[in-house]
């Protein structure tokens, strides 16, 4: 008996498909990989998460225009500078002086070296921040989880480039990924006062990174007591904004208990009250 | 001086004809092209990667151009036996090293000239800036730390008879150099003794060919380098090129020709 090529190539088909049919259900609990929803997941895996602080130190490096140390020059590996920006810093003539990782020359060879390279301590400015934008991006892409990531790509784009619907984009992608993430809504809280100028918006999501930070372990509210501060803070400026002064107080008074300055913070609830006109004992009650 | 610019010629005719530099070029533009097309936060003026990423590309191609170009010229006049009517014209030995060096060194330059164009109207459509004097700095350093590679890669190639080989062995040690070189003096003050003397040995006697490297400058937007540093480094890189040159030269006159 002689099939027919036709037949058979049909045959093979069908078998083809009816094992496709039975088997793709399994495959896809097989890996995690085939359901990433980028590129980089999808080539690399777990292992994508490697290159995204990589990708972060380049967005720091593009930051720098390039001055930036080598892995051979021994400098402290502190915080990256464009998380400091992103919390207010600004550097300091101390902070220059720890910035200048180059030193005098060594000799001849690296003093002529130094005439073809970057050997100036810069920051970008003028709306140039946006080139340090891919980097984020890449860094977000490569590892989700990475929550500075949302929140320096956000303050640049809000502070610097005017683009605070990306910058709210980004950050709600950045959400989706970190629920719990009080940094994130922290910034998202910043981005509704500042830029959308909507206080109530801004004093719920500000609340919410509260309720955020004090589910965290014990441990991890020792260690982030920054976070605390900047969230307590930033909603006493608000309640003082919109003319809630004794919320304002409470604020700032919870405030003073993780501050490294509540002199500071003292100063400014004095303020608030000559404001209302009442006298400077009041009781202090920690927001919780 | 005829002699050596009729063997010059023969390299640069080879360049065109052989597949290494299309490839490496249309390789080089698609990267580039589809790095440029993909849109960030729905910013068209954000540039400064894409030209970081063909800047890298044009010198990793410029120096395999140079290195695969360099390498085969005197195993293969060797191989194919077409060295001995060669040298049985008047050509000496000398010449037919300065020919083949000026052949590579040249076909690499026209190869740099079409990238160079190519990443400046690339980067020119979306900045709307043509920094041209910056460009003939970094194609000029480039070019000039390519002399040195491509005399290097001539001394390796009389050394070793496979043009791979002696390919693999001068990448390692440029992309070293490129890397380490320039931080030697550093690593060698965390050094006990003689370690601390080897390092700072290998440091001086090394061709700095990372001082070559404006990339930043170009990709940041820094400026031009100043002329007169860029005339010493051209004599820093002549002296080098001489001397390994000399070299080749020294190592070719009284070697035997037969495979």
């Amino acid at each position: 008996m002689k099939a027919s090529p036709y037949l058979v190539l049909a045959l093979v088909l069908t078998v083809c498909f009816t094992l496709a049919t039975g088997l793709e259900p399994r495959a896809a609990t097989w890996s995690n990989r085939s359901r990433s929803d980028n590129v980089f997941g999808v080539l690399f895996g777990d292992g994508r998460r490697l290159f995204a602080n990589q990708f972060f130190t380049m967005a720091d490096v593009y930051f720098h225009s390039g001055y930036y140390p080598s892995i051979f020059d021994l400098r402290d590996e502190g915080r990256k500078e464009i998380v400091a920006e992103s919390h207010g810093h600004t550097d300091s003539p101390e902070d220059e002086l720890k910035e200048d990782f180059l030193g005098k020359p060594k000799d001849w060879i690296d003093r002529f070296g130094r005439h073809f390279h970057i050997t100036e301590h810069t920051h970008l400015e003028h709306s140039n921040e946006r080139e340090i934008l891919p980097w984020l991006r890449l860094a977000a892409d490569m590892d989700p989880q990475k929550i500075e990531t949302y929140t320096v790509g956000s303050f640049f784009m809000r502070e610097h480039l005017n683009q605070p619907r990306e910058a709210e984009a980004f950050l709600r992608e950045g959400l989706r990924n970190n629920p719990n993430s009080y940094e994130i809504l922290f910034e998202l809280g910043r981005l509704y006062y500042d830029n959308y100028h909507d206080p109530d918006r801004a004093r719920n999501v500000w609340q919410l990174a509260l309720h955020r930070w004090l589910q965290q372990d014990p441990k991890d509210q020792k260690e982030n007591k920054l976070g605390f501060e900047e969230i307590t803070v930033n909603l006493a400026h608000l309640e003082d904004g919109v003319g809630n002064y004794e919320d304002a107080i409470r604020w700032f008074q919870g405030a003073q208990k993780v501050s490294p300055d509540p002199g500071a913070l003292q100063r400014q609830i004095d303020g608030i009250k000559k404001k209302m006109g009442a006298p400077t004992n009041a009781p202090a009650a920690a927001p919780q | 001086m005829n002699t050596i610019w009729a063997l010059a010629g023969v390299v640069i005719k080879e360049l065109y004809r052989r597949k290494d530099f299309y490839v490496l070029f249309v390789l080089t533009a698609l990267i580039t092209i589809a790095a440029g097309m993909v849109n960030f936060f729905h910013d068209p003026k954000i540039v400064r990667y894409v030209k970081d990423i063909c800047m890298l590309l044009i010198w990793v191609s410029a120096l395999i151009i140079a290195l695969i170009t360099t390498a085969r010229q005197i195993p293969a006049e060797r191989e194919s036996r077409t060295i001995f009517p060669l040298l049985a014209k008047p050509v000496t030995r000398a010449q037919f090293i300065l020919g083949k060096f000026l052949g590579c060194w040249l076909a690499t330059g026209l190869a740099l000239a079409v990238f160079y164009v190519f990443f400046a109207i690339i980067t020119g459509s979306r900045e709307q800036n043509w920094p041209w004097l910056t460009y003939l700095q970094a194609i000029w350093l480039q070019w000039a730390m390519l002399a040195m590679v491509i005399a290097l890669a001539l001394l390796g190639s009389i050394i070793s008879a496979a043009p791979s080989s002696t390919t693999t062995i001068c990448f390692i040690a440029v992309a070293g150099i490129l890397l380490v070189g320039g931080h030697l003096n550093t690593v060698a003050l965390h050094q006990t003794q003689p370690l601390q003397t080897i390092f700072y040995t290998i440091y001086f006697l090394i061709p700095h060919l990372e001082w070559f490297d404006i990339r930043d400058r170009v990709v940041y937007d820094w400026g031009l380098v100043g002329w007169l540093d860029c005339v010493l480094a051209t004599l820093y890189a002549a002296a080098y090129t001489g001397l390994f040159l000399l070299l080749t030269w020294l190592g070719f006159r009284r070697k035997s020709l037969n495979t």
